[in-house]
C-alpha cells in the first residue's frame, strides 16, 4: 500500500552492522548533525562559505554535484605554507550584505567535487605500514605504476595514532582527493571551517576575518559527526554473480587497474566490532599517483604535486547517479561524464594500463564497465 | 512604497464610493450569515472567499451582541516514506475559537485564536475591527489575514475534504498568514455578478525567508518571528491586493498580489544591504459544474524573491505551485439517521516547485519540488462536520533531482465547527 524500501545495496547511507545501542545513538546524533543541521547566519554560517550543511554537498552520503564543487588554489611550498593569506579554499558564496571571495588572477587552482562518504571508517583503520607496503611493492611495477603517500604536517588539534610513521615532523595523511588529511576528525574540523564557515574550539579561525572567534559548533557535535562517518557502512556490491560482472572483475585485475585500485585492504583494531581486524574491498591504495599532464591543475597540497591524485575508492561508483542528480560527474572535479570517459582520462603512471584497456575488444571493455557499475 | 500605494487604495475606494448609492442592506447580509450552516457545495450567491471569516456558523447566546464559534480537527495517520514508517500517530491538528461582536450596526469585531498541535503553537490568526461605510467601502484594522489566494482566508478545517492543508498554500503562501495592519475592502453587486476588492498594508516578511533550516527559500519561516505583531522588520509595509469576481450560480475567480521588502536593509541608521523584494501572485477559482454538481476549487501561486546573486542557489529566486480539488457528491439526503448528510468522493492534485531555475554550474534544472495526489472519501453528517479518509501519495525530489523520496500516507480524521 505504500512505497517499498530501496534495497540495502542501493543505499550508501546507513550504519555498519552490529553497533551497540550506545553506538547507534551516537551514529544517529552524528547523522542528524551531518544531514539535518542547516546553518544560517544566526547559527554561524559564513559570512563567506561554500554550502550550509554537510548533507548539501554529500547527499545521501553519495558523491556530490558541480553545484557544491569547491575550488582550492595556490601552491603549498616545501614548508607547508600557502602563498595566499586568505586560506586555500575559495569562499564563493556569502550571506547577504557580504562579498564572496574571488579567485586571485593567474593562480593555479583545482576544483573538487564532493566524494561519497561511505565506508570511510574502514579506510581510517588501514595501518601506515600497509600503506607504505603498497608503495614499496610498486617499485618494480612493469607498467610504470609507482605512488607514494602524502607526507603532510598536522594541525595542532590532531593527535597522531600511536603507531604512526613520520618523516621529520610530517605524517602519512590519507583523506581528500590529494590525500592531505590525516583522519576523519581532521576532515570534519576542516569541513566545518572551510566549507561552511563554522568555527570550533579546534579551529576557531573565522574564514572572513581570519581572527579567532567563539565556537559555532560544539566539540561533542564534531565528535558525533566523526563517529557517524566512521560507522557508515561500506557500499555493497550489486549483482556480484552476474557473469559479465565476474568477467569484468577479472579483466580489471588483469589489465592492471588493480595496481592502484586495490581490491582488498585490511583494518586494525577498533572498538566498533564490525570495523575491527577485517578485510574490505574499497578499490584504492590510498597512495598518490602522477596522473599525467591532462589531470595536472598545478595546485598542490602537502606533498601531492599538481598531477598527483590519491587513488579514489571505486566502491559505490555505480550509485553515483543516485546522488548526482541522475547524471555522473567523475574524477576529482567531475569533468568525466561517464565511467568510460573517466578511464580515458587516465595518463601518467596509468598511461600504459589505460592503453591496454583501450586496446581491449569492446565487449571486454563493456564487461569492465559492468563490473565498475556493480560496485 | 507606503507613500505611493496608500493614496491609490484610497482613490480607488473613494471613486467607487462616490458613484454608488450607499447600500445599507449589505450589513444585514453579513449579519445574516451568523448562525448559518456553511455548505461547501452550495455556495451562496454572494458569498466569496473574502467573506470567509464571517461566513461560519456562530452561536449567539441570548440577545447578547456577541457570537461565538470555533472548529476542531483531528486525525490519525500512518505514513511510510521509502518503506520506513514511524508507525501510527494521532494528531490533534488544531482547535480554533472565534468570537465576533457587533459593536454597532456597522462596526464589528472578530477574532480567531488557534491552538495548533496541542498547545505547541497558539496564534491570534485574526483580530480585527471592521467599520462599514457602505458595501463598497469597509475599513479593517487589527490582525488580519492577508488576502493572497483563497486558502489563507478560507482555511477552516470543516470546509475541506482533506486532512492536510494544500501544500502550495502552506509552503509558498504561508497560510495561515496574518499580520497587523489595516486596509479597505468592499463589494459591488449587479444582477449576475459580484465584484470584490481588498487592499491592505501590513507588517510582513523578514530575512528568515532565505536563511532558515528548511535550506530553501521558505516564506513561512517568517511566521516564526513573534515580533512581527509588534513592529515591522524593516519599516516597509507589505502590500496585499486582491480583486475577485463572482458570477452568481457559477463560480468565483480571484487575482491577488502581495509584495514588499523582506530584508533588514538598514539598522540604527546604517546601511546593511540593498532593499530586497518578495512578491507573490496568486490565482484562485472555484465553481460547481452544473448537472454533476462537481465542485472544483483551486489555487495557483508564483513567488519571486530577490535573493542576492552572491548567496547560494540553494535558495530559489522563483517558486511556483498550486492545487486543484475535485469534490463529487455521490449521495445526498438522509443517511444513517442524518437528515442532510452527504457522501463525497474527492481528489486533490498538487505541486510545489521551491526553486524554479537552472544551476549556474551545469545549466540543468534545479529541482527541489513536490508532486502529490490525494484521493479521498468524505462523509458529512451535516454540512458543518466532515469525517474524511485520505490516501496521499507524494514524490519529494531534492534540489539536484535525485530519485524522489516517495511517501504514502493514510489518514482518517474529522473536522467540525462547534
Ligand atoms: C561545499 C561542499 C561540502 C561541504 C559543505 C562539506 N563537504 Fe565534505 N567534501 C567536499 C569535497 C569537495 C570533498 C573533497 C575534498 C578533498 O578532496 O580534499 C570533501 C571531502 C570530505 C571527506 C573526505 C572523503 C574522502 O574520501 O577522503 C569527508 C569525510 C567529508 N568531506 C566530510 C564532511 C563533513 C563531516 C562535512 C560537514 C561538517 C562536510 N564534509 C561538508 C565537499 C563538502
Ligand atoms: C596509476 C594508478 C591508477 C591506475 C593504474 C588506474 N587508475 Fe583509475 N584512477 C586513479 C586516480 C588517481 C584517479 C582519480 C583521478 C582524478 O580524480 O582526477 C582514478 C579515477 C578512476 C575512476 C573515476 C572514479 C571517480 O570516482 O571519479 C575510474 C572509474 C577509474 N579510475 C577506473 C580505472 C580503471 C578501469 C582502470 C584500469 C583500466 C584504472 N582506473 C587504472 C588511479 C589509477
Amino acid at each position: 500500500m505504500g512505497p517499498t524500501a530501496p534495497r540495502e545495496d542501493e543505499l550508501l547511507d546507513g550504519p555498519v552492522a552490529g553497533l551497540t545501542p550506545a553506538q547507534s545513538a551516537r551514529h544517529l546524533a552524528g547523522d542528524i548533525a551531518f544531514n539535518d543541521e542547516i546553518f544560517t547566519p544566526e547559527t554561524g554560517l559564513g559570512p563567506v562559505f561554500v554550502a550550509n550543511s554537510c548533507g548539501s554537498c554529500h547527499p545521501g552520503d553519495g558523491k556530490g554535484h558541480p553545484f557544491t564543487t569547491l575550488i582550492r588554489f595556490g601552491h603549498t611550498d616545501s614548508l607547508g605554507q600557502n602563498e595566499f593569506d586568505h586560506g586555500f579554499q575559495i569562499q564563493n558564496r556569502a550571506i547577504p550584505g557580504y562579498e564572496p571571495e574571488q579567485l586571485p588572477e593567474g593562480t593555479p587552482f583545482a576544483k573538487f567535487t564532493p566524494p561519497s562518504n561511505s565506508g570511510l571508517g574502514y579506510l581510517e583503520l588501514v595501518s601506515d605500514e600497509d600503506i607504505l607496503g603498497m608503495a614499496a611493492a610498486n617499485a618494480k611495477n612493469p607498467d610504470g605504476v609507482r605512488g607514494h603517500p602524502n607526507w603532510n604536517l598536522l594541525p595542532g588539534y590532531v593527535t597522531p595514532r600511536p603507531n604512526s610513521r613520520r618523516q621529520g615532523d610530517r605524517y602519512i595523511t590519507r583523506f581528500g582527493k590529494k590525500g592531505s588529511v590525516y583522519n576523519l576528525f581532521h576532515q570534519t574540523v576542516v569541513a566545518y571551517n572551510q566549507d561552511m564557515g563554522i568555527t570550533s574550539t579546534f579551529d576557531p579561525s573565522d574564514v572572513y576575518t581570519l581572527k579567532s572567534i567563539d565556537p559555532e559548533v560544539s566539540d561533542r557535535k564534531v565528535r558525533d559527526v566523526v563517529f557517524y562517518l566512521q560507522t557508515l557502512k561500506a557500499p555493497i556490491q550489486r549483482n556480484p554473480d552476474d557473469p559479465a560482472v565476474l568477467r569484468g572483475q577479472q579483466l580489471f585485475v588483469q589489465t592492471g587497474c588493480e595496481s592502484c585500485h586495490k581490491q582488498t585492504l585490511k583494518t586494525g583494531y577498533s572498538p566498533v566490532a564490525a570495523l575491527a581486524n577485517t578485510e574490505f574491498h574499497p578499490y584504492t591504495d590510498l597512495l598518490l599517483h602522477n596522473m599525467g599532464p591532462g589531470l595536472d591543475d598545478g595546485y598542490t597540497e602537502g606533498s601531492a604535486g599538481g598531477a598527483e591524485w590519491r587513488t579514489p575508492p571505486l566502491w559505490g561508483l555505480g550509485l553515483a547517479q543516485n546522488s548526482q542528480g541522475g547524471q555522473v560527474y567523475l574524477m576529482h572535479d567531475g569533468r568525466a561524464r561517464s565511467i568510460r570517459e573517466a578511464i580515458r582520462m587516465h595518463g601518467g603512471e596509468a598511461a600504459s594500463i589505460q592503453k591496454r584497456f583501450e586496446e581491449m575488444p569492446a565487449a571486454s571493455q563493456a564487461d569492465v564497465i559492468a563490473f565498475l557499475k556493480s560496485l | 512604497m507606503r507613500n505611493k500605494l496608500l493614496p491609490v487604495c484610497l482613490l480607488v475606494a473613494t471613486s467607487i464610493f462616490g458613484q454608488v448609492p450607499v447600500d445599507t442592506t449589505s450589513n444585514a447580509k453579513m449579519d445574516a450569515l451568523f448562525g448559518r450552516d456553511t455548505t461547501l457545495h452550495t455556495p451562496k450567491d454572494e458569498k466569496m472567499n473574502l467573506d470567509a471569516v464571517y461566513n461560519r456558523p456562530f452561536l449567539r447566546p441570548g440577545k447578547l451582541p456577541i457570537s461565538k464559534g470555533g472548529y476542531v480537527e483531528a486525525n490519525t495517520q500512518y505514513a511510510n516514506t521509502d518503506g520506513v514508517s514511524e508507525g501510527l500517530s494521532f494528531q490533534m491538528r488544531r482547535m480554533t475559537i472565534f468570537m465576533a461582536a457587533t459593536i454597532n450596526r456597522r462596526i464589528k469585531f472578530l477574532t480567531e485564536i488557534e491552538f495548533e498541535d496541542g498547545t505547541k503553537e497558539i496564534n491570534i490568526e485574526f483580530a480585527s475591527v471592521d467599520f462599514q461605510f457602505n458595501s463598497l467601502l469597509n475599513l479593517r484594522t487589527g490582525i488580519l489575514m492577508n488576502p493572497i489566494g483563497s486558502f489563507n482566508q478560507n482555511h477552516d478545517g470543516p470546509k475541506w475534504e482533506f486532512v492536510d492543508r494544500p501544500l502550495s498554500s502552506t509552503r509558498i503562501i504561508p497560510s495561515t498568514f496574518s499580520n497587523v495592519g489595516f486596509g479597505l475592502y468592499g463589494k459591488k453587486y449587479t444582477r449576475n455578478w459580484v465584484f470584490a476588492y481588498e487592499c491592505y498594508l501590513t507588517n510582513g516578511f523578514d530575512n528568515s525567508i532565505i536563511a532558515n533550516t528548511q535550506n530553501r527559500t521558505f516564506l513561512p519561516a517568517a511566521k516564526v518571528n513573534p515580533n512581527r505583531f509588534e513592529e515591522s522588520f524593516n519599516g516597509v509595509p507589505l502590500v496585499t491586493l486582491k480583486a475577485a469576481v463572482k458570477r452568481r450560480k457559477f463560480g468565483e475567480i480571484g487575482l491577488s498580489w502581495m509584495g514588499g521588502v523582506y530584508n533588514k536593509f538598514r539598522d540604527d541608521g546604517l546601511v546593511l544591504d540593498q532593499r530586497r523584494r518578495v512578491d507573490v501572485w496568486a490565482v484562485d477559482f472555484n465553481t460547481v459544474l452544473p448537472g454533476s454538481r462537481t465542485y472544483l476549487n483551486g489555487e495557483f501561486v508564483w513567488a519571486r524573491v530577490d535573493v542576492p546573486s552572491t548567496y547560494s542557489q540553494q535558495f530559489g529566486r522563483r517558486q511556483q505551485g498550486g492545487w486543484l480539488d475535485v469534490v463529487q457528491p455521490v449521495l445526498r439526503g438522509r443517511m444513517l439517521g442524518w437528515n442532510t448528510a452527504t457522501l463525497n468522493v474527492a481528489a486533490r492534485l498538487e505541486r510545489v516547485d521551491y526553486n524554479v531555475g537552472t544551476f549556474n554550474e551545469t545549466n540543468e534544472n534545479i529541482y527541489d519540488e513536490i508532486w502529490s495526489v490525494v484521493p479521498a472519501i468524505s462523509f458529512r453528517p451535516s454540512p458543518t462536520t466532515v469525517i474524511r479518509a485520505n490516501y496521499r501519495y507524494q514524490w519529494d525530489t531534492d534540489i539536484l533531482g535525485n530519485p524522489p523520496a516517495r511517501t504514502a500516507i493514510f489518514q482518517v480524521g474529522f473536522s467540525t465547527y462547534f
